[in-house]
């Protein structure tokens, strides 16, 4: 077994044992934007004319909750310490973290996607657009994401300063998400919006190993 | 030439060479933004003409424009810094991150508050989400939030200059993605928005426009540089030549010139 299958091996194994930490925050996704839903009265005009956008912050906020705990149970325990003696089996590992940290979010936000929508009251003919948004997108929110959750592992309050940090970088995935459902909507497809998703997602998969491996070691030398 | 520059580059790894090299330094910068920054304003705000279209109230340009050029070359400043931090493990390059994150957000903030009234009488509204410029540059805003937050949260002083260049650096790559995304939106959702039209503006309108600029740099220059040079102080204050600088200092006879020993 590869370096790499078996870092994949046992963070799957660690995400599957802890699962609270996976379900709370989709499960926090659902609620807010049931939430939504009440406070706009259930007009379903209303909802579906914002659905986009209410979708796309929350996926965002989601991801921050999600975001929060990357690291920080590696970190209590010794074993990020551990990880990140080796400088090459440390950038394979975090790839491994960063792959799995979005299983976890993304992958399982796309799943149920479908049944987003339909809280959202979005027609049935756009799901499978939806779903492809969601596939391009939300992997730069969890690799951006990941550079935030590396620097403040440590911090105090680190919750709402991974926000602060991570956030603003995250404007372009949602500009460009929301475009792209609304493009969907209008019964068109989203090409450019899903190539800009698809690019920002591959462009921090190729930044994100090494961006969280140097703000770990920040975090381990405090 | 090429020596001179590589016994600067080495120079430079040493505080204390800088904070006694850039003395006389800031004030001659200090000096010149002062007389720069004066005449650039008075000449703009009494002198120039009057726009046909806008007519006075297009004076506050000559304090929005420079100021927000230069928001944006500060946080291109951070992310150079942070680069040189991580690569050469320069402490200066840490001392001028810390110095710049407070003169960027003080400007970018300034720069969005002469937008909102410049855009008041100009557009009939303070604030215009439709607008590109002004989402990134509230967007630049919230990015020198994050850099000035990190470093409070981070408990030693080195780690927080190491986060604060990775942060920087990553910002600074951003930028552009960001740029170009909220123009991508705003032309999508553009609609009735008038925007500033493209006059070509008469030279007693325009070298009033540089001279701001050009004297807002050098308030760069010295508010940077003074500010570092506190903060070396403030770091190196434990060594001997802080200490015979303040004795010399105290018995006005260093003239500015320390002998370490």
């Amino acid at each position: 077994m590869s370096a790499f299958t078996g870092q994949l091996v046992r963070e799957l194994q660690l995400a599957g044992r802890a699962r609270a930490d996976v379900l709370n925050p989709v499960i926090f996704l659902l609620l807010a934007i049931t939430l939504f839903a009440l406070a706009l009265e259930g007009k379903p005009e209303v909802l579906r004319e914002h659905a986009p956008s209410i979708l796309w912050v929350l996926v965002l906020l989601t991801n921050m909750l999600a975001l929060d705990g990357m690291f920080r149970r590696d970190l209590d325990d010794g074993s990020l310490e551990q990880l990140l003696l080796s400088p090459a089996a440390a950038g394979i590992a975090l790839l491994d973290k960063l792959l799995v940290q979005w299983l976890v979010t993304g992958l399982l936000i796309v799943l149920l996607s479908p049944l987003l929508g339909m809280i959202l009251n979005l027609p049935a003919t756009v799901y499978p657009l939806l779903a492809l948004v969601l596939l391009a997108g939300t992997p730069a929110v969890s690799f951006i994401g990941a550079i935030g959750a590396a620097l403040t592992a440590g911090a105090r309050r680190g919750s709402a300063l991974l926000a602060l940090l991570v956030l603003p970088m995250l404007v372009p995935v949602l500009i460009f998400g929301v475009s792209a459902v609304n493009r969907a909507l209008e019964g068109e497809a989203p090409r450019a919006e899903l190539y800009w998703l698809g690019a920002i997602s591959l462009a921090s998969l190729m930044a994100a190993p090494f961006a969280t491996q140097a703000g770990l070691r920040i975090t381990l030398e405090q | 030439m090429k020596d001179m520059l590589k016994r600067l580059w080495h120079r430079l790894g040493s505080p204390r060479w800088f904070f006694q090299m850039m003395a006389p330094w800031q004030w001659w910068l200090g000096l010149l933004a002062a007389l720069l920054l004066l005449t650039g304003t008075f000449w703009g705000l009494v002198y120039a003409p009057a726009d046909y279209q806008q007519g006075e109230s297009f004076r506050i340009i000559y304090v929005h424009v420079p100021t927000v050029i230069v928001a944006q070359s500060v946080y291109m400043a951070l992310g150079i810094s942070g680069f040189v931090l991580l690569v050469w493990r320069m402490k200066l390059a840490d001392v001028a991150l810390k110095a710049m994150v407070p003169f960027g957000m003080a400007l970018t903030a300034l720069g969005l508050f002469t937008g909102a009234v410049w855009g008041r009488p100009t557009w009939g509204t303070y604030w215009e989400w439709t607008d590109a410029r002004l989402i990134s540059t509230l967007i630049l805003l919230f990015l020198y939030f994050g850099l000035y937050a990190l470093r409070e949260s981070l408990s030693s002083a080195e780690a927080a200059g190491r986060g604060c260049a990775i942060l920087a650096i990553v910002g600074l790559v951003n930028i552009p993605v960001i740029k170009y995304s909220v123009e991508w939106w705003t032309t999508l959702h553009q609609g009735e928005t008038i925007t500033l039209t493209r006059i070509r503006m008469p030279p007693e309108m325009y070298i009033p426009l540089l001279i701001n600029l050009l004297g807002m740099y050098c308030l760069f220059g010295y508010v940077v540089i003074a500010r570092m040079r506190n903060e070396i102080l403030r770091r190196e204050r434990e060594t001997t030549w802080v200490a015979a600088w303040l004795r010399g200092k105290k018995d006005d006879v260093g003239n500015g010139v320390i002998d370490g020993h």
